[in-house]
């Protein structure tokens, strides 16, 4: 299984998600109009993953903006990872700007929904 | 596309900071939102205001793109609007566009019963909604009204307007204050 990588684009974040080591990573921004088409390849990436996990996983998420489409994909992914949550350590990070009311508010909508450990941090401009 | 900038006298307290009319393909949508983007940034406003206006105009554009209903060809054309304005204190992002009138009542009583809500309330509907493992179809998941009125923090006004019988005109209009 390799990892999986896209590069950002004006409207769609960088995706990286490492295999090896269990770190992942979703950051830039997240505006496609058709977030499921952009979201299902990683999705998919993460059903395969999680038959055969690395011992911990770490998300970091690091968006300066998304649309609500995508929050719903993030929502299918984050309950992947509450369900592996279950038999392995799973860690994710929001990372927002101080002034990134919005983003903070996002960050605790999801800490709301799902049940996994979500650490806050904020980030310098 | 029209592009411009308003340069009446300083009484006329409205500037439209960019504004189209007209049908509308992907590839436009992505022009308009990188056209907005750049008027924001020449704005004289904080980079929070700026985030702000910028995601309400994302959502509010993409509300159009997932929720227009093209009217017949052999019908009167009645195009996509949008515009960006602010005046002093607030800018303001107008939308329009055509749905079947069968969609009508969803969304008017949706909008409806957004719009009443206080902050906390508006927390809870869009938690549930964001939660509920729902995705419509067109990928909207019903969500984007709701963060729309949610980030703006103000009622939004809208109409619908009967066009025939099968088509209805709807507009919105959403403010951000500076």
């Amino acid at each position: 299984m390799n990892d999986f990588y896209l590069e950002a684009t004006p409207k769609t974040p960088k995706l990286h998600f490492n295999k090896e080591n269990g770190e992942f990573e979703i950051s830039g921004r997240s505006i496609p109009e058709n977030s499921i088409e952009f979201y299902k390849p990683v999705i998919n990436w993460l059903d395969n993953y999680i038959e055969d996990p690395h011992a911990d996983t770490l998300l970091v998420i690091k968006l300066e903006y998304f649309n609500t489409s995508s929050s719903k994909c993030l929502v299918e992914i984050l309950r992947r990872l509450e369900r592996l949550n279950s038999s392995h350590k799973v860690e994710v990070k929001w990372c927002y700007e101080e002034e990134d009311e919005d983003m903070q508010e996002s960050g605790e909508d999801f800490k709301e929904i799902i049940k996994l450990p979500i650490e806050m941090v904020i980030i310098s401009d | 596309m029209q592009s411009h900038l308003n340069r009446s006298p300083s009484f006329e307290d409205s500037e439209i900071l960019l504004s189209y009319r007209g049908t509308v393909t992907d590839e436009l949508f992505d022009t308009i939102l990188e056209l907005a983007e750049h008027k924001l940034d020449q704005e004289q406003t904080s980079k929070q205001v700026k985030r702000k206006v910028f995601k309400v105009l994302v959502e509010s554009l993409q509300n159009v793109y997932h929720h227009f209903d093209d009217l017949p060809l052999t019908t009167e054309s009645f195009p996509v609007t949008f515009t960006l304005e602010k005046d002093k204190l607030t800018y303001c992002i107008s939308t329009g566009n055509h749905i079947l009138i069968t969609k009508v009542e969803e969304l008017r009583n949706l909008i409806e019963d957004v719009n009443n809500m206080d902050r906390k309330q508006l927390k809870s509907f869009y938690r549930n909604r964001l939660g509920d493992g729902s995705f419509s179809e067109r990928g909207g998941a019903g969500l984007g009204i709701v963060d729309i009125i949610r980030k703006s923090g103000e009622k939004i006004t809208y109409d619908f307007r009967r066009v025939n019988e099968d088509y209805s005109y709807f507009s919105l209009k959403v403010k951000v204050s500076a």
